[in-house]
């Protein structure tokens, strides 16, 4: 109980000495909520199952899996370049950044390095599929704090990030575009004017939402001191990404790791927040939005000539060995524990995905709120069904 | 013959309730309903950059006949276990309370279905007979989310009632009566410090009275920012969740007429109603008006609902939503205490000047 903030250890205490008293004096009972998993607020089919006294919750338990698909088993049957497709579809709404680490992984095994352009156009469109997530985001949280406006601007401001994917990779939702060794293409013509432009749109809309959202009252008072996750704790769930700065931990694995992409040529900064409640959450991953643009921006300008495509071989075996590569992916830490054999595919692939561990403090984080706080705080966490299940 | 005098002498009674009824819905609420409905679909779907209806109708103005098409076809489903009869009574009950409401408005010197002594408490009062259907909804449908919505419902209605009606009391100190047709005659008859070309619209002087009926009015309508008896992205649309088909478009129509009708009221009770200042043509009483208001008194007030409406659903498409708590602490720390000094100070002013 230590570990529980002082409003939430209240709040509970208090919960359950009213739950007692109501029950010797009207032999009430609690009732049991199925938030899910057909629910709006779970973004898919996540399940949580709350006891609610009123509307407090006494306890809640998140309940997944009903959307598993088994990538993990499939990549066995995969070789190394199909694994991508298949993965692509784990964080849907930043489907580039589920392949790099994959892809990182395999190139380690093999000994193979990205020619520095292609590390360049790497890191570019993983920080557009960073920017097309969060952006979407922002404007979702509107809406599950009942503010119907913001998703629209969300969704446009987002089409014209998803067109440039579409640009650069043919595929608007499922690049598949990452290859051991470097990319398929390179980008194509106007791409880099038609990116400054819109990386300007979405400064505009991140201004955009930081007046109509962020500086509401109303938003505001639903938002901050709601979900507190102090420091120790967001550290010992295993939490990651935005969540886990938003606690006022420095950790951001683009700066602390050397991967081979292009994030230690530009000049940008890591965002945190000291408070650790919802507000700080979301205000963190605003500030990020602003800060990939301006990756963005710099790495368009700084973008060397040269080949795609490391040398590698047409068909690709992969030698015996292990190897673990994690980034930075919009959800949080998203890292691939590749198994090899020495075969065409992988043997085994372990894949950690942020939002199985970011939700697994909800059991904690979710004691003694009301149920509308349940909404709030879960889309703080920002978790995506895909990313839970694999 | 003028349209009261047809209803109240030559019909029997029951003939007289019929055509009240009808006219309620026929003339009123219908257009008030399908105006309002497109031209907040409209405005909301400009204000969040995109066009909204387009198909139906030149630039989506059928819209409104397309979607009662779409509900009249759909299936007819009740949960199994469900309370049918209230079930199926709640959405007319709510529906009932929006037409209730209609009957007291005036809309113009002759064209008024009733002209009620206490036409304020009235209207007050069958306001909240919509609670008995939200709350009905909420328990018959047999479904935990729809049975918090139902009782937040019920918990955010008595809340808002009280400042809502404390509201009204300064106006009603102001004019002198409850009827709300000489409310419009005196703020039209009236005068501010010895300048009548504008009359004496309420808005100014009861500028605190205004904006604290209009908050307690978007409580009442379970509007944004107060929408947490509906809460789509919580509790799933609350009462209406189990609702589909016919009855849920009456809820539906419900919940944009009621819009209308409530923002008719407040046109009325504030902005100086169907009338123009009295002073404009040389008016002094309410049998001195001509008869051509008739036609035009509706217009005129229609357009004040319009934009009374529109401010209602400006605030509904930008504000998030509040939590239960944080509402009931608002109405009852906040709007109470500040109608209530309202009320001192119109009545002090009212014995002094």
């Amino acid at each position: 109980m230590s570990l529980l903030g002082d409003r939430q250890q209240l709040a509970y205490i208090a919960a359950q000495a009213a739950d007692a008293r109501v029950n010797v004096e009207l032999e009430t009972e609690g009732m049991t909520l199925n938030i899910g998993p057909q629910h709006p607020a779970t973004h898919g089919t996540l399940r949580i199952i709350a006891r609610l006294d009123g509307e407090q919750v006494l306890w809640a338990d998140p309940s997944c899996g009903y959307m598993h698909r088994g990538y993990e088993k499939l990549t066995e049957v995969r070789s190394y370049p199909q694994v991508t497709a298949l993965v692509n579809r784990i964080d849907w709404l930043g489907s580039f950044a589920n392949e790099v680490p994959f892809i990182l992984a395999a190139e380690k095994l093999m000994g193979v390095e990205a020619p520095s352009r292609a590390q360049h156009i790497r890191t570019i469109l993983f920080e557009l599929s960073r920017i097309a997530n969060v952006t979407l985001f922002l404007g979702d949280l509107g809406v599950q704090l009942g503010a119907v406006t913001p998703v629209f601007f969300a969704f446009r401001d987002r089409e014209y990030v998803l067109n440039l994917i579409e640009g650069a990779t043919g595929g608007r939702f499922h690049p598949n575009f990452d290859r051991i060794g470097g990319l398929k293409d390179d980008l194509p013509a106007g791409f880099i004017d038609e990116t400054r432009n819109v990386m300007k749109k979405l400064r505009g809309f991140c201004d955009q939402i930081e007046d109509l959202l962020f500086g509401n009252e109303i938003f505001q008072s639903r938002t901050r001191g709601i979900g507190v996750i102090p420091k120790d704790v967001a550290l010992q769930y295993g939490m990651s990404g935005a969540n886990l700065r938003a606690s006022g931990v420095d950790w951001d694995l683009r700066r602390d790791q050397k991967l081979p992409l292009a994030y230690d040529k530009v000049d940008w900064k890591v965002i945190t927040h000291p408070d650790g409640d919802s507000f700080a959450r979301c205000w963190v991953r605003l500030q990020e939005v602003r800060e990939s643009t301006r990756i963005v921006d710099q790495l368009l300008d700084t973008s060397p000539a040269g080949p795609i495509m490391a040398k590698v071989p047409k068909i690709i075996k992969v030698p015996e060995g292990e190897a673990w590569v994690s980034t930075e992916n919009p959800l949080g830490e998203m890292g691939y524990y590749v198994v090899s054999q020495g075969d065409m595919g992988p043997f085994r692939v372990k894949i950690r995905s942020a939002s199985f561990n970011n939700i697994s403090i909800t059991p904690w984080l979710l004691k003694g709120v009301y149920v509308p706080d349940i909404i709030t705080i879960l889309a703080s966490l920002y978790f995506i069904l895909g990313d839970i299940d694999r | 013959m003028n349209l009261a005098t047809l209803l109240s002498a030559d019909l029997p009674y029951w003939a007289q309730s019929l055509l009240r009824v009808l006219g309620g819905l026929v003339a009123v609420l219908l257009p008030a309903g399908t105006v309002v409905y497109l031209f907040l679909f409209k405005m909301m779907s400009f204000m969040q950059s995109r066009l909204g209806p387009m198909e139906a109708g030149p630039q989506g103005s059928m819209q409104l006949f397309a979607e009662v098409g779409k509900w009249l076809q759909k299936e007819d489903i009740y949960p199994a276990r469900a309370d049918k009869f209230i079930f199926k009574l709640a959405p007319l009950i709510v529906l009932a309370s929006t037409f209730l409401l209609v009957v007291v408005v005036p809309f113009g010197p002759d064209a008024l279905f009733t002209d009620f002594e206490t036409g304020v408490f009235y209207a007050l009062a069958v306001s909240s007979v919509s609670v008995l259907g939200i709350l009905i909804a909420g328990w018959a449908s047999a479904n935990k989310y729809s049975l918090l919505g139902g009782l937040r419902a019920a918990g955010q209605l008595i809340a808002y009632e009280l400042p809502m009606v404390l509201a009204v009391v300064g106006v009603v100190i102001q004019a002198g009566t409850m009827n709300l047709q000489q409310i419009v005659v005196a703020q039209n008859a009236g005068s501010m410090f010895g300048f009548s070309s504008l009359g004496n619209p309420y808005v100014i002087t009861q500028f605190v009275g205004f904006i604290v009926f209009m908050i307690a009015v978007q409580a009442e309508l379970t509007q944004t920012p107060f929408d947490m008896p509906i809460a789509e992205s919580e509790l799933v649309s609350g009462y209406m969740t189990e609702y589909s088909g016919f009855r849920f478009l009456i809820f539906f129509i419900g919940e944009f007429a009621t819009a209308g009708v409530f923002s008719m009221i407040a046109s009325i009770l504030f902005l100086g109603g169907w009338a123009v200042p009295f002073s404009w043509f040389g008016w002094t009483t309410i049998d001195s008006i001509d008869n051509w208001m008739n036609i035009v008194g509706p217009l005129i007030l229609f357009t004040k609902m319009i934009a009374v409406v529109f401010f209602i659903m400006w605030i509904r498409f930008s504000y998030p939503r509040f939590r239960e708590d944080q509402l009931q602490k608002f109405a009852w720390k906040v709007l109470i205490p500040v109608s209530l000094a309202n009320i001192m100070v119109t009545a002090i002013l009212k014995v002094a000047l």
